[in-house]
């Protein structure tokens, strides 16, 4: 507790102990009043105060205004004890609801806790503490076992292994040696190291992510819209509905003023939006964090709001669905070895691969006039017998007949030796592991359709479309291709449906902002990304999408329990007080009680695994 | 121009929604936002009158609750 909070929990102690014994005193008649009315200023001065003053500032519909009207009418209608109860009760609430929210701020802001505080640096022989800011590009920081890494730079000496969990949820350390790039907001975990600096703080990774979600409740959500909305409105309505309730029943039908004036003080009560308004924005931020957590970056409350409602999730292929790397995932006939040593001075993709899946190490003594044909494949005489290694095209320029085979997923390399086709390979592009299962945790978490867009070959993308169990792919995509298909999906939506795009985030930044979200993944030191997307997965991790769309849709139902129930009890309150059947108490407990119950459970947000 | 302030002593939600709203309504601010959870306040508006629109800014706050305090920098 703040030393505020103390004082106010000091105030009401002593201001309950008066209270207790004003009510057991046997006093009769005008003198309970100066007894119940020290407690109640002990409370509640400076509501007093701060009514009177933002009565002069022009703030009428001010929550602490209507209290000190509720509670001095209800003095005035001879109920001291109510009006000191309810004041009492009043200002437990406010510091109850005030303790919450800090801790819930405070656990937040403890999640995001990846600032460094300082960095070490080497000054005439003496390795010195200094501000992160003052470290200019080019400097070279040491970092110890168990610091953070302060900025963005490259590796010059020293190995260790880095903890990114703070940035990217992944538990398992990177291994990083002289040349690798670290990252700042990452853990050095065992090892001295030795870093240039790349970037100056402010452009570092830690200061941009810091940023970005600092700033996220400036986008904000419908939800938060309708709240303020809701908020300017009610308050009024409510008040003027009190005093029409006051003196409308007295003067038309000769009600008793008695009877109705205690009703209408208890409208003022209630008129407050305090429990909404706290609670929406409390939940969002806590989405927000929680998912940040997890190494989700959330732009703005709105995306978490789309996120929720995501129906159709598009996918682009290759380093999103796949590796981005080739492999051989096929071999025919006995080829492996004269394709790969044919290859061995080629530094395309596919011959790389070829060499890979080998294994062997290169022989250049092995071959002889090597003739790379451009878009057709590789002569060579290997161990003195003439190898091609290519297209159908290349053979077929032979005139060496291959066998019918049937369309593979991948690029195809097909072998001849000595002008006989002997067999070929098949080179494609992996599944990451866990692609297949995130997209069947998404279609679980209610995503109708998921589609994947790609430049590659129709049958590269058939293989791991039919691998994935993706709805629908498009292949032999040019980059402005992607962005129409992106149209026309959009055209099909559902209504209340959001369109998700999935990319590295690195050529693909016209579909991301077309999308109603657009989500990069593989952040992790990766700015255009970061810039172009409204959602970052810090790490190649497809199985945090699911996660995402699953607490954005917890972020979103608690959103809605919060504003069906505060809405509900306080309309319930007001018309049970219109009616005499509810007193003073009920409308504190529809205000303030409401308010807490709200702002808990908010802070469940705050527990989302 | 855009800048952001830290607030002090923010206590109520619905404070902030009102200085947001009174903020909006200065001539010269294009947005403001008002963060009641991140204890934060963010003005953009023009760049000649900039250091007006901040004299601005804090007297409506202070109108709307005066316990609160603007951290200029």
């Amino acid at each position: 507790m703040t030393k505020k909070q103390k004082k106010m929990l000091y105030r009401i102690l002593v201001s309950f102990v008066l209270f207790l014994i004003a009510v057991l005193l046997p006093l009769e008649g005008l003198l309970r009043l100066p007894v119940f009315l020290i407690p109640y200023a002990i409370v509640g001065w400076d509501v007093l105060w701060k009514a009177v003053r933002n009565i002069l500032n022009g703030q009428v519909f001010d929550e602490n205004f209507l209290m000190a009207v509720a509670t001095l009418g209800a003095f005035g209608c001879g109920e001291y004890p109510e009006g000191v109860a309810v004041l009492l009760f009043y200002q437990v609430g406010e510091l109850f609801q005030s303790v919450a929210v800090s801790r819930s701020r405070q656990s937040i802001a403890d999640l995001m806790d990846i600032r460094p505080d300082y960095a070490n640096i080497e000054r005439d022989g003496q390795l010195v503490q200094v501000d992160p800011e003052e470290i200019s590009v080019g400097d070279i920081i040491v970092i110890k076992a168990g610091e953070r890494v302060p900025l963005d730079g490259v590796v010059t000496e020293g190995a260790s292994a880095l903890d990114t969990a703070a940035l990217t949820g992944e538990s398992l350390p990177r291994d990083v040696a002289p040349g690798d790039t670290v990252i700042s907001g990452c853990v050095n975990l065992s090892g001295l190291l030795h870093v240039q600096a790349a970037k100056p703080f402010g452009e570092s990774t830690v200061a941009r992510i810091l940023d970005l979600v600092e700033n996220s409740s400036e986008k904000k959500a419908q939800a938060e819209h309708f709240i303020t909305k809701f908020a300017r409105y009610y308050t009024p309505i409510v008040v003027f509905a009190a005093l029409a309730l006051a003196v409308l029943p007295s003067l038309l039908t000769g009600g008793q003023w008695g009877v109705w004036v205690p009703r209408a003080l208890n409208f003022l009560v209630v008129s407050c939006p305090c429990a909404l308004v706290i609670s929406i924005p409390l939940s969002f931020f806590g989405g927000i964090g929680g998912a940040s957590k997890q190494g989700i970056l959330v732009k703005g409350s709105n995306y978490l709001e789309a996120l929720a409602r995501a129906g159709i999730v598009v996918f682009d292929k290759t380093g999103t669905l796949t590796e981005g790397k080739f492999a051989v995932v096929k071999t025919e006939g006995d080829v492996l070895e004269q394709a790969a040593l044919a290859e061995q001075f080629s530094t395309h993709p596919i011959s790389r691969s070829i060499l890979t899946a080998w294994g062997g190490q290169p022989a250049p003594e092995r071959v002889r006039d090597v003739e790379e044909i451009a878009g057709h494949g590789v002569r060579a005489v290997v161990d003195g017998r003439t190898v091609l290694a290519g297209n159908r095209k290349l053979l077929e320029r032979e005139e060496i007949a291959i066998p019918a085979v049937q369309e593979q997923a991948g690029t195809t390399v097909y072998v001849a030796v000595e002008g006989e086709y002997r067999g070929y390979l098949v080179i494609a592009d992996q599944p990451k592991p866990n692609s297949a299962q995130a997209l069947r945790e998404l279609k679980a978490c209610g995503v109708r359709q998921t589609v994947m867009l790609t430049g590659d070959s129709q049958g590269a993308a058939q293989h791991v479309a039919q691998a994935l169990g993706l709805d629908q792919f498009h292949a032999q995509l040019l980059p402005a291709d992607k962005v129409q298909r992106v149209e026309e999906l959009l055209e099909a939506k559902q209504p209340g449906e959001q369109l998700i795009f999935v990319g590295d985030g690195i050529n693909d930044a016209p579909v991301l902002s077309r999308a109603d979200v657009g989500v990069a993944m593989g952040a992790l030191g990766s700015d255009a990304a970061i810039e172009a997307a409204d959602l970052v997965l810090m790490d190649d991790d497809l199985s945090k999408l699911p996660v995402a769309v699953r607490i954005a849709k917890k972020t979103l139902a608690i959103v809605k329990q919060n504003i069906v129930f505060a809405i509900g009890v306080k309309v319930l309150v007001l018309v049970l007080s219109a009616m005499g059947r509810a007193n003073m108490w009920a409308a504190v407990f529809a205000d303030v009680g409401v308010s807490v119950l709200a702002i808990l459970n908010a802070s469940r947000m705050l527990r989302t695994k | 121009m855009k800048k952001t302030y830290k607030l002090i002593d923010l206590d109520c939600a619905n404070c902030a929604a009102k200085m947001e709203n009174a903020i909006r309504n200065i001539d010269g601010v294009t947005s403001a936002t008002v963060s009641f959870m991140s204890q934060k306040m963010t003005v953009e508006g023009d760049d000649a009158r900039f250091d007006a629109i901040m004299q601005e800014v804090v007297k409506v706050c202070r109108k709307v609750e005066p316990d609160c305090e603007i951290v200029l920098k």
